[in-house]
C-alpha cells in the first residue's frame, strides 16, 4: 500500500520550477499549470467554466476590439512589468474609442527554463491591473518554445469594449483649429525602460507611467461626448500620434515645445543618451484632440482625475496639405516633428 | 534642466538675434560653415535659422563621421562580417550606410553576418573579453572625439594580451579636412564652396585645443570660431564671426570656453599619439583623397590591426550618380537642391550617408526644416 494520498497530485514548484516543454503540451502538467496559475490568479465565472473559448452576453451599441502584443525587455522594470502592461496597453487601445473595456484574453508565449516564480509574479500583477481596471481575462492560450527561441516570456492581450452611445473618437476628425492635449509627462515608461537595459544603467529615479486610462476616458467622454481624437502615445511616442492623427485627418498640427510637459529626470536621460522625449513611449498618457470651445473644459475635467493631473493643450490643428507636424521650439525658431526614422539611436560623436 | 536650460533661453536668444541684426551689414552676405554634423542637427533641431538675419546663410560641412567615410570601406567591413567568422561592432549609425551591391551592415546583420551595435569601444572590448575563443573586431570611425577612447581600448587589450580582438581604423583628422573644404591644392576653384568665415567643432576641439586652427586663419585667411553645441553657443558664435568679417579680422576665437582651452586635453593627444600615426592619404566621401587626414595603428600595435590582421585592402566604390552628397559635404549644394532628395532618399531608405547619420546635412534638414520649401512653395503657388 502506497502511503501516499489518494488522489494527491504534486503541486507546480514556483519556487524553484521552471517552464519545461510539457507546460505547453497539451497534457497533465499543462492543464496543471493553468488550474494552478492562471484560472487562480485571474479568476472568474469565464475562466472557470474550462472551454475553448469565453462566451458572454453582449451589451447593445457599439463595440470595439483590440489587440497588442507585448515584448518588453527588461520584464521588470521601475513603476511595472510585462504583466500590468500588457493588461494596460490593451485596455487603453479599447478605452481610446471612448469605449468602456469589458473583457481581455491573453496568449502566453513562454519559453523553455523560464523560472516559475517570476511567470507567476508577472500573471499575478496581471491579475491585480485587470482587477484595477474592472476587466476580466476571460479566455487564454499557452504554448512554450524551445530555449533560446524566445524572450522568456511575449504576451499577447486582445480587448473588447462598449462605447457609449452619441461618442464618435477617431483619428480622422482632427479639423483645423481644433486644440490638442496630452494628459500629462511625456516618455516617463521609454526612459524607465532604457535606464534598466543591457549597456544603458543609469541611475534614474524614473517610474513607467504604465497605467489603465479608461477611468480618465469615461470622465472625459462624459463631459465632452464630441472629443475628436484619442490615442495613446505608446511607441514612437507623442511625434508618432500627432503624424498619425495628421495623416489619417489630412491636416498639420502647429505645437509649442515650451507648453509639453517633460520631468526634467527624462529630459536629462534624452540629453544623455541623444534621444528626443517626444518620441519616446508612454504607456499611461494619452493625447486629445477636440474642438476649441471644448479644450477649457477637458483639461479642468482632465485635471480633477489622478492620471490627467498635468495635462495641458500643447498645440492646434492647422490646414496643411502636407501633413506636417510643426513645433514652434522653445528657443524660439520653427522645426518639423517628423516621423520617426528608424529607432531612436544615440548620437555617435 | 540645470546647465543646459541656460543655453536654451529664449529672451537671451531674442537679445542675441537682436544684436546680429544690427551687427550684420545689409549690404553683405555673411556665408559660414558650420564644420560639426553636431552643429548643423543642433541649428536645425532648435530652428536657429529663424533667428538669423537673412543675409547670414549657415552652410553645413562634412563633420559627421558617418557620412564621409568612403563606400569602399563600409564595403570592406560587410566583407570581413560575411566573410570571417567573427564579431564586428560598431556605433549604430554605421549599420545603416548604404554600400556597395545594395548591402548595408544592416543587411549583412540580416544574411548571418555577426554584427553588433555598441554605445561605447568598452562594450566592445567586454564583448571580446567574455568570448575568448571568438575574434571581436571593432570597425572605428570617427573624429578625434571617439580616437583616444579607440586607443585606450588597444592599450587595454594590449596589456590584457588579448589574442581575438582587433579594431579597423577609420578615425579621421579635422584640420586636413578643413583645409580641403577651403581650397587646398587638390581641389578645383569651383568646387569649393565661398566660405566666409568658419563655426569650428566643439567636442573636437576638447580634445585638440583651438592651436590647430589657427592656420585657417593664417594661410585662408578666414575666421574660426569654435562653438558648444547649445542653441545660445550657436549664436554667440555667429555673432562673433560677423563681427571679426566686418572688422577684417581673420582669428580663431573660442566661444566654447567652458570646454575647450587652446592646448586641449594633453592627456588625450599623448595616448592617441602613442597608439596611432599618421596615414599618408585617406579618401574621404565627397572631398576626395586628403594627405595627412587619418589614424592607422603604429607598427607596435600591429596585432590589433584588422587591416594587417585580415589583409583588408581598400578598393574606392563608385557613388551613386543621382546622389549628391559629395557637393553638400563641400558645401557647394544644399541637401533641398539634389534631385532625390526627401524622394528616392529618405531617412527610411538613404541613398547617400548624408542622410543616415541625424548629424548629417540631409537628415537633419528631412527632419526638421523641410517644411520651409513647402511653405515657400505653397506661398509661390
Amino acid at each position: 500500500m502506497s502511503a501516499v494520498k489518494p488522489g494527491y497530485v504534486r503541486p507546480v514548484d514556483f519556487n524553484n520550477g521552471r517552464v519545461d516543454m510539457s507546460h505547453g503540451a497539451g497534457g497533465r502538467a499543462m492543464a496543471q499549470l493553468i488550474d494552478a496559475l492562471f484560472v487562480d490568479a485571474f479568476d472568474n465565472e469565464w475562466l472557470r467554466q474550462m472551454n475553448d473559448q469565453a462566451s458572454f452576453a453582449v451589451p447593445g451599441g457599439r463595440m470595439v476590439m483590440s489587440t497588442d502584443s507585448h515584448v518588453v525587455s527588461p520584464l521588470f522594470f521601475p513603476g511595472g512589468d510585462i504583466g500590468s502592461l500588457a493588461v494596460h496597453g490593451t485596455v487603453n487601445d479599447v478605452a481610446m474609442a471612448g469605449a468602456r473595456p469589458l473583457y481581455l484574453a491573453a496568449g502566453f508565449i513562454l519559453e523553455e527554463g523560464f523560472p516559475l516564480a517570476e511567470l507567476k509574479r508577472i500573471v499575478e500583477s496581471m491579475a491585480g491591473a485587470a482587477q484595477e481596471a474592472g476587466v476580466c481575462v476571460v479566455t487564454g492560450d499557452t504554448k512554450v518554445v524551445e530555449r533560446g527561441k524566445g524572450d522568456g516570456v511575449f504576451i499577447t492581450t486582445t480587448g473588447v469594449g462598449v462605447v457609449p452611445p452619441g461618442v464618435d473618437i477617431s483619428g480622422d476628425r482632427a479639423r483645423p483649429g481644433d486644440r490638442v492635449i496630452v494628459s500629462g509627462t511625456m516618455g516617463d515608461h521609454g526612459v524607465a525602460i532604457m535606464s534598466f537595459r543591457e549597456n544603458l544603467s543609469f541611475g534614474t529615479t524614473i517610474r513607467s507611467d504604465t497605467a489603465a486610462l479608461h477611468g480618465l476616458v469615461a470622465d472625459m467622454v462624459q463631459a465632452v461626448p464630441g472629443i475628436h481624437c484619442l490615442r495613446d502615445p505608446t511607441r514612437g511616442g507623442l511625434a508618432t500620434t500627432l503624424n498619425e492623427f495628421a495623416r489619417q485627418s489630412g491636416v498639420g498640427f502647429r505645437l509649442m515645445e515650451s507648453a509639453i510637459p517633460v520631468r526634467p529626470q527624462v529630459s536629462a536621460a534624452c540629453e544623455l543618451l541623444g534621444l528626443d522625449p517626444l518620441y519616446v513611449a508612454n504607456e499611461g498618457k494619452l493625447v486629445a484632440v477636440c474642438a476649441p470651445q471644448d479644450a477649457e473644459p477637458l483639461v479642468a475635467v482632465m485635471r480633477a482625475h489622478p492620471l490627467g493631473r498635468d495635462a495641458v493643450q500643447i498645440g492646434e490643428v492647422i490646414a496643411d496639405a502636407h501633413h506636417f507636424v510643426q513645433m514652434q521650439t522653445a528657443f524660439g525658431g520653427a522645426r518639423l516633428v517628423d516621423w520617426l526614422s528608424g529607432e531612436q539611436l544615440p548620437r555617435i560623436c | 534642466m540645470k546647465h543646459v536650460d541656460e543655453y536654451r533661453d529664449p529672451g537671451l536668444a531674442l537679445l542675441l538675434a537682436d544684436k546680429l541684426a544690427r551687427a550684420a551689414h545689409a549690404q553683405r552676405q555673411y556665408r559660414l560653415m558650420e564644420f560639426c554634423g553636431g552643429h548643423t542637427h543642433a541649428i536645425a533641431r532648435y530652428g536657429i535659422t529663424d533667428l538669423l538675419p537673412a543675409n547670414v546663410n549657415m552652410i553645413h560641412g562634412p563633420g559627421c563621421p558617418v557620412c564621409v567615410l568612403p563606400i569602399g570601406r563600409i564595403d570592406n567591413a560587410i566583407e570581413l562580417a560575411l566573410r570571417q567568422p567573427l564579431t564586428l561592432c560598431t556605433y549604430a549609425d554605421t549599420l545603416r550606410v548604404p554600400a556597395s551591391n545594395q548591402l548595408s551592415l544592416m543587411q549583412a546583420k540580416a544574411r548571418g553576418a555577426d554584427v553588433r551595435m555598441v554605445y561605447s569601444m568598452a562594450d566592445a572590448l567586454r564583448l571580446a573579453q567574455e568570448n575568448p575563443a571568438r575574434e571581436t573586431v571593432f570597425f572605428a570611425i570617427g573624429f578625434e572625439t571617439t580616437t583616444p577612447s579607440t586607443a585606450l581600448a588597444i592599450r587595454a587589450a594590449d596589456s590584457l594580451q588579448m589574442a581575438n580582438f582587433s579594431v579597423f581604423c577609420n578615425h579621421v583628422l579635422t584640420p586636413p579636412a578643413m583645409a580641403g573644404i577651403l581650397g587646398s591644392p587638390q581641389a578645383r576653384e569651383s568646387d569649393t564652396a565661398p566660405i566666409d568665415g568658419i563655426v569650428g567643432p566643439g567636442h573636437v576641439s576638447c580634445v585638440i585645443g583651438s592651436r590647430p586652427y589657427e592656420f585657417v586663419s593664417e594661410k585662408y585667411r578666414r575666421p574660426v570660431v569654435i562653438a558648444g553645441f547649445e542653441p545660445l553657443d550657436l549664436m554667440q558664435a555667429v555673432l562673433m564671426l560677423v563681427n571679426q568679417l566686418n572688422e577684417g579680422r581673420r582669428e580663431v576665437e573660442n566661444e566654447y570656453t567652458r570646454a575647450v582651452t587652446r592646448g586641449g586635453n594633453v592627456r588625450a593627444q599623448e595616448l592617441v599619439a602613442e597608439v596611432f600615426e599618421l596615414r599618408p592619404s585617406f579618401e574621404w566621401r565627397g572631398l576626395g583623397e586628403i594627405p595627412h587626414s587619418a589614424h592607422k595603428l603604429k607598427p607596435k600595435y600591429e596585432r590589433f590591426d584588422a587591416e594587417a590582421r585580415y589583409g583588408i585592402a581598400y578598393r574606392q566604390a563608385p557613388e551613386n550618380k543621382a546622389c549628391a552628397c559629395g557637393a553638400i559635404l563641400r558645401g557647394t549644394k544644399k541637401p533641398s537642391e539634389c534631385k532625390v532628395f526627401g524622394t528616392v532618399c529618405t531617412p527610411e531608405n538613404p541613398l547617400g550617408a548624408c542622410m543616415v547619420s541625424s548629424e548629417g546635412a540631409c537628415a537633419a534638414h528631412y527632419s526638421y526644416g523641410r517644411f520651409r520649401e513647402s511653405a515657400t512653395a505653397g506661398a509661390a503657388a
